[in-house]
């Protein structure tokens, strides 16, 4: 009971900041780095 | 579950999270705005052909810009996928989980299950994960120091970026080559040990093992039909015992303990489902 009192505040708190971030344009921030090669990422930069 | 079927499902996986098949003819990255969206697992968005983001990549983006913001939105992510799957995002979905099985299947005359110092090196991950991933990108920007220094998808996505665009060829130098030997050393131990990166290196790892206790998908052990033979544990290439500890944080929930257990005391449940009086969570 304790366990599934825990998940869903958990899950709450994950949709809140999901809804937050997508309020402040965060997904787009994934976005413009997601479509660029990450020059770190594969060893370049 | 049957491991066959746990296969075909981490092979969609990979395959779903690898989608946008044109990058590894034309070269480049996918354009595609589902990028988004962070993938659960490790999958690294510089892959031609992903089609989602990369949440360790893009959790240390956001900490090492220059325009500091909470990234709410990756956090909010990864704690969703964690609060709902744990661990089974590697035992499933992670891309380079899979890779490791594959690997692993190799056959060799002396796998190694566990050796002194294997629990303590376990801790490495987490280390990782508050240095590489957390702390060191907020304070050196514009530097995520996991992508740059360790992360071995990274340098897949790297060859297969070449592989797809030869001139990238050129511009591998010295770190390159650092990481390159990352990843070699890796795959030789993958076939020797099981999964060695999801156990001693993965950030990612790290953090979704906080939610095992808790997550949606879990094991359960009913307590009246274990008859401790073990059968588990000598089962479990991650040297659990999940006849004691279910929830263990090295559970990875591929249910090969779940197939072993001659008197199926061993399930799968979730917060969802009703208590049966005999189950220990």
């Amino acid at each position: 009971m304790k366990k599934s009192i825990v998940a869903v505040c958990l899950i709450a708190l994950s949709l809140a900041l999901i809804v937050c971030g997508v309020m402040t344009g965060q997904p787009a921030e994934v976005l413009s780095k997601a479509v660029t090669v990450c020059l770190e990422c594969v060893g370049i930069g | 579950m049957d491991n066959k079927k746990r296969f075909a499902i981490q092979a969609v996986a990979s395959l779903l999270q690898n989608a946008d098949f044109r990058g590894f003819f034309k070269g480049g990255v996918s354009q595609l705005s589902t990028k988004s969206v962070c993938v659960p697992g490790l999958n690294c968005y510089s892959c031609p052909g992903a089609v989602g983001a990369c949440p360790v990549g893009s959790l240390q983006n956001a900490l090492s810009s220059y325009r500091f913001r909470l990234p709410y939105y990756v956090c909010g992510l990864l704690i969703f996928f964690g609060i709902l799957l744990g661990r089974a995002v590697c035992g499933f979905l992670c891309p380079f989980g899979f890779l490791q099985d594959l690997i692993y299947k190799i056959p060799f005359f002396k796998k190694i299950k566990t050796f002194r110092g294997d629990k303590t090196l376990r801790f490495l991950k987490y280390f990782i994960l508050i240095f590489g991933v957390i702390v060191l990108p907020l304070f050196i920007k514009l530097t995520p120091v996991f992508c740059k220094y360790l992360c071995p998808s990274g340098t897949l996505a790297g060859l297969l970026l070449a592989f797809s665009d030869t001139r990238v060829f050129s511009l591998f130098g010295s770190r390159f080559m650092w990481k390159a030997c990352i990843l070699g050393c890796i795959i030789l131990v993958s076939v020797i040990i099981f999964r060695p990166f999801c156990k001693y290196l993965c950030p990612l790892g790290a953090f979704y093992s906080l939610f095992n206790r808790v997550s949606a998908v879990r094991l359960s052990v009913d307590k009246e039909k274990c008859t401790s033979c073990k059968a588990c544990y000598r089962a479990c290439d991650m040297n659990v015992d999940p006849s004691v500890s279910p929830d263990h944080l090295e559970c990875i929930r591929c249910g090969k303990c779940v197939s072993a257990c001659p008197e199926n005391a061993l399930n799968y449940k979730s917060f969802i489902s009703k208590k049966n009086p005999g189950h220990q969570e």
